[in-house]
C-alpha cells in the first residue's frame, strides 16, 4: 500500500509539472503580446512595457517560467490587472464559495443517488425500477438552471424559506452562508444525482449476475443482504470514477448556477477575467483548477485501492 | 427418514420446459451422482431445490427436504435452509468468491448470517474449517483475498464455507470441471472424506461419468430435462439400462478411425525455444525478475502427423502455442514452419499456412458477423481474397458437416459443437498444412466431442493435415494423437508414441497425471486403447 501511495504521489507531481508547462506555454507561446492584447490598440509603448514588467514578461523563457512557477509554490500569484488586488486573495475569496458549494452538491447527489440506485437495482425490470429510472432520465434532460429557477420560485419567492440569491459571506455566520448555498447546490446536485444513480444501478445489476452473488445466496443471505453486503462494494469503482469527474466539474463548471444565484464563485471569476482580458488571473485560476483536478484524480485512485484489494498490489 | 425427495419436479422458463417430472430420493449420508450433458437440466435441478432459479423460471411439483416442501416455503424461511441445512459449491472457483472480501470473512459469514456464532467465534470456526479443507493457518491466513489463491485453493475455500454449518446435504455442481486433473483428484478426495466424516449427503453434479465412478453410491442420468436412468453406480456402469447411458459410455471411450500417421517430411521444427516473461521489480531499482515459461523446448512435427502436448495449467503449453503461431517473440531458439522461420514479423502469407482452433466456442467469434464473414476472415492473410470465396466458404462448411445456407446466419444461432465446427471451417479455409488445436474439444459434451474428433480424423486423412493437439485431457490425446509430449514447468519431461507414454510412463510426473485422471471402470487407465466396437 505504501509503494502504491509513493507511485501515485510521484505521478501526481509529474502531472503537475507537465500541466504547468502547458499553461505557461499557452500564455507565453501563443502569438501576440499579452500586455498589448490586454491594453488594447491605443496603449502607449511605455504603458505596454510597464505592464510587461508587472506581468513578468521580461527575461528569458526558462527564467520567466521559474519565477512564475516559484511564485505559485510560495503562494504569490501576482496582482490582478483589473481588480488591483493579489490574485491569491481573489481566488481564496472565490474558493470560499465554490469549494463548499461543490462539496455540498457532491454530498447531496451521493445521498440521493445511493438509495435510488440500490432501490432500482433491487427491483430491476419491475414498475419501481422503471418509474425511478424515468425520473432520472428527466433529471438528466432538464437543464440545471431551469431547476434553479424553479427552486427559487418555490422556496424563495413562494415559501420565502431561503434567499433567492447572493452570498452573505462566512463572516455572517455558518447558517446564513449555508442557507445561501443550499438552493444552488440542490440545483447542481439533481442532474448529477440522476447520472450517478443510473451508473450505480447498471454497475449493481452487472455485479448481481456474478458468481459470488450466487455463492452468497447459497450461504443463506437474503436478496437485499447480498445486494448491500456483496454487490455494493464491487459496484463502487465506476461510481467513484463518476464522482471524481463530477467534483472537478462542480468546482469551475457551476458558472451558470453561480450567475442564476449571484454567487461570487470561481466560475464567474474566470468568466469575468476572460472577458476583461485579465490574463494573469486566468493563468492562475486555470493552474489552480488543474491542481484541483489532479488532486481529485489522486484521491479517486486512493479510493479505488481502499475499495478493491486487488488494486493495492498492482500499479 | 428420507432426507431429500424430489417428486415430479418440473421447471419451465416462460413457456419452455427445462425440467420434466424429475423424481429422486436421497437418504441421509448417501452420495448420488447426477450426470448429463450440458442443457440436460442437472444444474437446474440443484438450483430449483435451493430456490435459486433464475428470474422468470417457475417450478412445480414437490421438493421435500427434512420433512418440509421447499417449493412451498417463503423466501425468508428458505434463507434459513440455504447454507445451514443445504450447502452448495459451484463450478467456477475463480469467480465464486467475492474479490473484495477476505476468505476468513467469507467463511465466517455463513455462520453469522444464520446467527450461529458471534463474529469473533465465527472467525475461529472459519479457521478450523479452512484447516480441515487443507488450507493451514501458517500459509493461508484469514486475511488473504481470493486473488491471492489458486483455483484449487479457492475451491477449498468454497467447500469450507459450504460446510461451515455442517449441513445435512452438500450439493457440488461440477466442482472440479475447471481444475487440473491432479487438483481434481485432491478436491474429489476431500469431498469424499468430508461427506464420510460429517455424515453429510452429497449430490455430485457432473458431465463426466468418470468423476462419478467409484465416488458415489448411486448415479442418476439426465437427458433433456428428464431422468432417464438411476441406480447403484456399479450396476449402471456395468449394465446401463437406458440407450442414452450406453451412448454416453461409448462416446467417452470413442476412438476415431485414423489412418496410421504418415511420416512425411518435417513440417514444424522447434529447436531449443525459450520464452521469458519479465516480471515487475520486487523493490524500486531492483533488477526485473524473469519467469522462464518455456525452457529449451525442442521437437519436430511431420506432415500428416498428430502430436499431443499435455500438461497442467501454468506449465507453459499456451505460451509455447502462442510462440509457434508467431504471436509472441521467443528469447532463444528457433521455430521453423516448412523451413521458413516463424516470428511475429513473419509474412502474412505464411500465417495462412498455419491456423488455430481455440477452446471457447462462445468467445472466439465476433457475435455481429455472419458465418460466411467469420469463416472467410483468414483470406485477409492472402494478397487478395479469391473471387470464388463464397463457394470456398460453402465447401468448407460442407466439409465440417454444416449446410451452405448456414453461411448467412449469426453465430448465436449455433450450439457449442456447431460453433467448434465453424472454427474448424475457418481454420481450413486457407488450406493450411498445420492446425494448432488448443483445448479444442475440452468445452464440448462427450457425444459432440466424439463427433468432432471423428471430423478431425477424417479431415486429416483427406487433406494430409498436421495437428498440434494441446490438451489437459489424456483421454482425448490418446484418441487423436500418434505421438505425445508431456510438459511440466516449461520443460518437455517425456515424449514418445502416445500408446507407449500413456501405458508405460517413464517420468514420475506423467505417472502422477495418469494416476489422477478419473477413469471409467473396465478401462484400466486412459492410456489403454479399448478394443474398437
Amino acid at each position: 500500500m505504501i509503494r502504491f501511495l509513493v507511485r501515485r504521489l510521484l505521478a501526481l507531481a509529474i502531472s503537475l509539472i507537465v500541466a504547468s508547462f502547458v499553461v505557461f506555454a499557452v500564455i507565453e507561446v501563443i502569438p501576440g503580446d499579452p500586455a498589448a492584447f490586454m491594453l488594447g490598440l491605443n496603449a502607449s509603448p511605455e504603458t505596454v512595457a510597464a505592464l510587461r514588467e508587472t506581468l513578468g514578461l521580461t527575461g528569458s523563457l526558462p527564467a520567466r517560467y521559474l519565477s512564475w512557477a516559484g511564485g505559485m509554490l510560495t503562494g504569490d500569484f501576482g496582482i490582478s490587472y483589473t481588480y488591483r488586488v493579489p490574485v491569491a486573495d481573489l481566488v481564496a475569496g472565490r474558493l470560499a464559495v465554490s469549494l463548499p458549494l461543490a462539496l455540498l452538491s457532491l454530498a447531496l447527489s451521493t445521498a440521493i443517488a445511493l438509495p435510488v440506485g440500490l432501490y432500482a437495482a433491487a427491483r430491476r425490470g419491475r414498475a419501481g425500477d422503471a418509474a425511478v429510472m424515468g425520473l432520472t432520465q428527466l433529471g438528466i434532460a432538464v437543464p440545471n438552471f431551469w431547476f434553479a429557477m424553479l427552486l427559487v420560485l418555490v422556496f424563495a419567492v413562494g415559501l420565502r424559506w431561503l434567499p433567492a440569491g447572493g452570498f452573505p459571506g462566512w463572516e455572517a455566520g455558518a447558517l446564513p452562508a449555508l442557507g445561501a448555498l443550499l438552493l444552488p447546490s440542490v440545483a447542481l446536485a439533481l442532474p448529477q444525482a440522476a447520472i450517478l444513480a443510473r451508473v450505480l444501478r447498471s454497475a449493481l445489476i452487472e455485479t448481481l449476475e456474478q458468481d459470488y452473488i450466487r455463492t452468497a445466496r447459497a450461504k443463506g443471505l437474503s436478496r437485499s443482504r447480498a445486494l448491500t453486503h456483496h454487490a455494493l462494494r464491487n459496484a463502487l469503482v465506476p461510481v467513484l470514477t463518476i464522482l471524481g469527474m463530477q467534483f472537478s466539474f462542480l468546482l469551475a463548471g457551476a458558472i451558470i448556477i453561480e450567475n442564476v444565484f449571484y454567487l461570487p464563485g470561481l466560475g464567474r471569476l474566470i468568466f469575468q477575467a476572460i472577458t476583461q482580458r485579465d490574463l494573469i488571473v486566468v493563468e492562475s485560476v486555470v493552474m489552480i483548477l488543474v491542481f484541483a483536478v489532479i488532486l481529485v484524480t489522486f484521491a479517486t485512485d486512493i479510493a479505488y485501492a481502499l475499495v478493491d484489494p486487488r488494486l493495492r498490489r498492482r500499479a | 427418514m428420507t432426507l431429500l425427495r424430489l417428486d415430479r419436479l418440473s421447471v419451465r422458463i416462460g413457456a419452455a420446459p427445462v425440467l420434466s417430472e424429475v423424481s429422486l430420493a436421497l437418504e441421509p449420508g448417501e452420495t448420488l451422482g447426477l450426470v448429463g450433458e450440458s442443457g440436460s437440466g442437472k444444474s437446474m435441478t440443484a438450483l430449483a431445490l435451493m430456490g435459486l432459479l433464475p428470474l422468470g423460471a417457475q417450478a412445480a411439483g414437490r421438493v421435500e427436504f427434512e420433512g418440509q416442501d421447499l417449493l412451498a416455503l417463503r423466501e425468508r424461511d428458505l434463507c434459513r435452509v440455504r447454507g445451514a441445512r443445504i450447502g452448495m459449491i459451484f463450478q467456477e472457483p475463480m469467480t465464486a468468491l467475492n474479490p473484495m472480501k477476505t476468505i476468513g470473512a467469507q467463511v465466517a459469514e455463513t455462520l453469522t448470517t444464520h446467527g450461529a456464532a458471534t463474529r469473533a467465534a465465527a472467525l475461529e470456526i472459519a479457521r478450523a474449517r479452512l484447516d480441515r479443507v487443507g488450507l493451514p493457518a501458517d500459509r493461508f491466513g484469514l486475511g488473504l483475498y481470493p486473488h491471492e489463491l489458486s483455483g484449487g485453493q479457492r475451491q477449498r475455500v468454497c467447500i469450507a464455507l459450504a460446510i461451515a454449518l455442517r449441513p445435512a446435504l452438500l450439493i457440488a455442481d461440477e466442482p472440479t470441471t475447471a481444475l487440473d486433473v491432479t487438483t481434481q483428484a485432491q478436491i474429489l478426495d476431500l469431498l469424499q472424506a468430508l461427506v464420510a466424516e460429517e455424515r453429510m449427503a452429497l449430490l455430485l453434479i457432473t458431465h463426466d461419468l468418470a468423476v462419478v465412478a467409484g465416488r458415489t453410491g448411486r448415479v442418476a442420468v439426465m437427458q433433456a430435462g428428464r431422468l432417464v436412468e438411476s441406480g447403484p453406480t456399479e450396476q449402471v456402469f456395468r449394465a446401463p439400462g437406458a440407450a442414452y447411458t450406453s451412448a454416453l459410455f461409448a462416446a467417452s471411450a470413442h476412438v476415431p478411425r485414423r489412418a496410421p500417421a504418415a511420416q512425411g517430411a518435417p513440417l514444424l521444427e522447434v529447436a531449443q525455444v525459450r520464452r521469458d516473461y519479465v516480471l515487475a521489480r520486487p523493490a524500486p531499482l531492483a533488477p526485473h525478475p524473469v519467469l522462464r515459461a518455456v525452457d529449451e523446448v525442442s521437437f519436430t512435427l511431420h506432415r500428416g502427423e498428430s502430436l499431443g502436448l499435455v500438461g497442467e495449467s501454468g506449465c507453459g503449453k499456451s505460451t509455447l502455442t502462442r510462440a509457434i503461431l508467431g504471436l509472441d517473440p521467443v528469447q532463444g531458439g528457433t521455430i521453423r514452419l516448412a523451413g521458413a522461420p516463424v516470428s511475429p514479423a513473419m509474412p502474412r502469407a505464411m500465417r495462412a499456412g498455419m491456423q488455430a482452433v481455440f477452446q471457447d466456442p462462445y468467445g472466439s467469434f465476433d457475435p455481429r458477423w455472419r458465418v460466411e464473414r467469420l469463416v472467410a476472415e483468414p483470406f485477409h492473410l492472402l494478397p487478395a481474397r479469391p473471387a470464388d470465396w463464397r463457394a470456398r466458404v460453402a465447401a468448407a462448411l460442407a466439409e465440417v458437416g454444416l449446410r451452405p445456407e448456414d453461411a448467412r446466419r449469426h453465430i448465436h444461432e449455433f450450439s457449442g459443437g456447431q460453433r467448434q465446427r465453424i472454427a474448424i471451417a475457418r481454420a481450413l479455409i486457407t488450406r493450411p498444412a498445420l492446425i494448432v488445436l488448443d483445448e479444442a474439444v475440452s468445452a464440448l459434451d462427450v457425444r459432440v466431442r466424439a463427433q468432432v474428433l471423428d471430423l478431425l480424423a477424417a479431415l486429416q486423412d483427406s487433406h494430409g493435415l498436421s495437428y498440434l493437439f494441446v490438451s489437459h485431457d489424456l483421454g482425448v490425446v490418446r484418441a487423436i494423437t500418434g505421438r505425445v509430449m508431456v510438459m511440466q514447468a516449461g520443460r518437455i519431461v517425456e515424449a514418445g508414441p502416445t500408446d507407449r507414454v500413456l501405458s508405460a510412463p517413464e517420468h514420475p510426473y506423467t505417472r502422477s497425471l495418469l494416476a489422477a485422471a478419473p477413469r471409467l471402470p473396465g478401462r484400466a487407465s486412459p492410456g489403454v486403447r479399448p478394443t474398437a466396437p
